[in-house]
């Protein structure tokens, strides 16, 4: 393993020149990257438990002593923020790995195969699509009960057809090109050709569309939450603290449900411009 | 006279077209082909576009499993194996693809891609694949420093050098040439075939070299086999063949390549007409529509190929029985004899006198 200092500096300097060229895209991992690293220094940073009740200090506008205010029973919300973050980013992180797994398993087989088993498998997805995803995720939730698993659960199935359908357009084209062929010119496998030569190729667009997806997870976990149908109180999830919060805007209290909600729009757009970025970076003609 | 490495018979491919909602109807692609190539040898295989070259090199590699006929490498029949089976004999024959770039995959270093046939077959240790590649770079005349490049950072002439690597990683006896030059330039296409005559000689590899340009075929090929719409019309010694061609269409095809001196005349035989459909062919001569020594004869029997002497055939009906029986002058009825490919030298000077 080359670990030489010249060798680290080079790599360094060339990650600076591509931040340069792609500030936008550096912006969105800078932001991923920093609220990843807040989510799991969470409880060395966080001034207050994010459980505690404190009835003598209640909705307290945002001071030196509490950063984004307390609550409606005292609590801190900047304590309950930055433990959020774990919540949230694994709900969205676990949704979209499940649904991706489970759809470009899909899409890969249908694609790949193609004839009948394409045919059964698409409309299965297309079944699944036909309801707004929202609306869908809503009534799985409602079936399951109200749990963090089960709100992955639901989150992920919606998301099925988005990957199936992307790697089975994916594969359709890529198992007619040449270098398939030509790869089974010089002996191998079906197995291989597929896991070798076509996955590499089919999984630039199924990333990007995935950290798009992961904001979108989070926010249908936020909403899901918020409407009562994902996870609940005390555990320091944004939805839920938007809905605890929401009675109060009009009584002038806006921080309880502003600065959660201001943690869901920098997480989402963190990770949109990350997605648009990647297709850049995954493709290795345009590095 | 020992065993053709190489000998294919009776060859057929069809696919299932679609026509109407219920009838299927085949589109031949190749039909009745037959070839023999030994070791060293260079049979060429030329035709227009559409003319079932490149699918008869597929069929042969059974990268397409063909319809019909059978393909034997070294004495043992590949059209009955399984594909596994097929797999193990992989090494032995290998294919150099019409699109460079294409066959190559583009994310991974071509490196990977020529160690990939080294490591599948275990030709060599794991600690001696790099070596190999290396050596195997060079021997195309790449260097080291192309190891780790990925196809798109190489040059269209870099770039088939790597799929010509990859070919002969497995040290094959049979390579199939799909038209390797092309989508090059005409200096990079030199190169590279000035590279395929050289490996040739010092690997003692049978080339079975698909192509439409006749001035490239004659430098490279020992013999040259003609197609038309899926079968073989007329074979025999390339020079033989190209000067003194038995079939209207060889005659077409050589009429159609540009002569190397605008001084030089030559004879413009032009097939009017497109080919004929591919769907459901007749069993009679399949130029008829276009040619212009048709006669009934040629549309009321079966068109077979058939030996003249030793070393030709064709498949045009007239002249086998004419030639049988002595009427028939190739060349007679139109002055075939200014048709000159690659004239030499002093061709070109008696031509200058002749004026």
């Amino acid at each position: 393993m080359p670990t030489s200092l010249p060798y680290m500096r080079e790599k360094a300097t060339s990650f600076f020149h591509w931040c340069r060229r792609n500030p936008v895209t550096a912006l969105g991992f800078g932001i991923i990257l920093g609220l990843g690293i807040l989510g799991i220094l969470a409880p060395l940073i966080a001034p207050y438990d994010p459980y505690a009740l404190n009835p003598r200090e209640r909705m307290q506008a945002p001071s030196w002593n509490h950063l984004f205010g307390t609550g409606i029973f005292g609590e801190d919300i900047f304590s309950r923020v930055l433990h959020g973050i774990r919540i949230d980013f694994g709900i969205g992180i676990g949704a979209v790995v499940i649904g991706l797994f489970t759809g470009s398993t899909v899409g890969i087989i249908a694609g790949y195969y193609g004839g009948k088993i394409d045919e059964i498998f698409m409309r299965l997805m297309d079944i699944v699509a036909a309801f707004p995803g929202f609306i869908l995720a809503m009534a799985i939730a409602g079936v399951l009960g109200p749990s963090i698993p089960n709100l992955i659960i639901a989150i992920a199935f919606v998301n099925v057809p988005v990957y199936a359908r992307l790697s089975r357009s994916r594969f359709l084209v890529i198992r007619n090109s040449l270098y398939a062929m030509a790869a089974r010119g010089v002996g191998a496998s079906d197995f291989r050709i597929l896991t070798w030569h076509l996955l590499p190729n089919s999984l630039a667009p199924i990333f990007v569309q995935s950290t798009l997806q992961c904001g979108w997870a989070i926010l249908d976990a936020a909403g899901l939450s918020f409407i009562g149908l994902g996870v609940h109180l005390p555990t320091p999830e944004w939805g839920v603290m938007i809905g605890l919060g929401v009675p109060r805007i009009i009584t002038g209290q806006w921080w309880i449900s502003f600065f959660p909600g201001l943690a869901i729009a920098v997480t989402v757009m963190g990770f949109n411009l990350i997605g648009d970025g990647l297709q850049d970076l995954l493709d290795p003609k345009r590095r | 006279m020992s065993e053709p490495l190489l000998d294919v018979i009776g060859l057929e491919k069809r696919y299932a077209v679609r026509s109407g909602v219920f009838r299927h109807r085949d589109l031949v692609a190749a039909d009745d082909v037959s070839l023999t190539l030994s070791a060293g040898e260079t049979l060429a295989l030329v035709g227009e576009s559409g003319s079932g070259k490149s699918t008869v090199g597929r069929c042969i590699l059974r990268l397409e499993a063909p319809s019909g006929g059978c393909v034997r490498l070294d004495g043992t029949d590949i059209t009955e194996l399984e594909e596994s089976d097929v797999r193990r004999l992989r090494p032995e024959m290998q294919m150099v693809y019409q699109e460079p770039l294409e066959s190559l995959n583009p994310r991974h270093r071509v490196g990977k891609l020529v160690a990939e046939p080294l490591v599948l077959h275990g030709i060599v240790g794991k600690t001696e694949v790099r070596n190999r590649v290396v050596e195997l770079f060079q021997l195309v005349g790449l260097g080291e420093e192309h190891v780790d490049r990925y196809a798109h950072a190489l040059s269209g002439g870099q770039q088939q050098r790597v799929g010509i690597a990859r070919a002969l990683a497995t040290n094959p006896k049979l390579l199939i040439l799909d038209e390797p030059t092309s989508a090059l330039d005409v200096s990079v296409e030199a190169q590279i075939l000035n590279l395929l005559r050289d490996l040739q000689r010092r690997l003692r590899l049978a080339y079975l070299f698909i192509s439409h340009d006749l001035a490239v075929v004659s430098m490279l090929a020992d013999r040259v086999a003609v197609m038309y719409l899926g079968q073989i019309v007329e074979t025999g010694p390339t020079r033989d063949v190209l000067s003194n061609s038995f079939h209207p269409y060889t005659r077409a095809l050589v009429s159609a390549t540009p002569v190397d001196h605008p001084r030089q005349k030559k004879l413009r035989i032009a097939l009017t007409g497109e080919p004929a459909s591919p769907i459901d062919p007749p069993a009679h001569c399949r130029l008829v529509p276009r040619c212009p020594y048709a006669e009934p004869v040629c549309s009321a029997v079966a068109a077979e190929l058939l030996p003249i002497d030793s070393c030709r055939s064709t498949r045009c009906v007239r002249f086998q029985q004419e030639h049988c029986d002595g009427i028939w002058d190739p060349g007679g009825d139109v002055p075939i004899q200014d048709t000159v490919i690659r004239s030499t030298e002093s061709e070109v000077n008696e031509l200058k006198l002749n004026d």
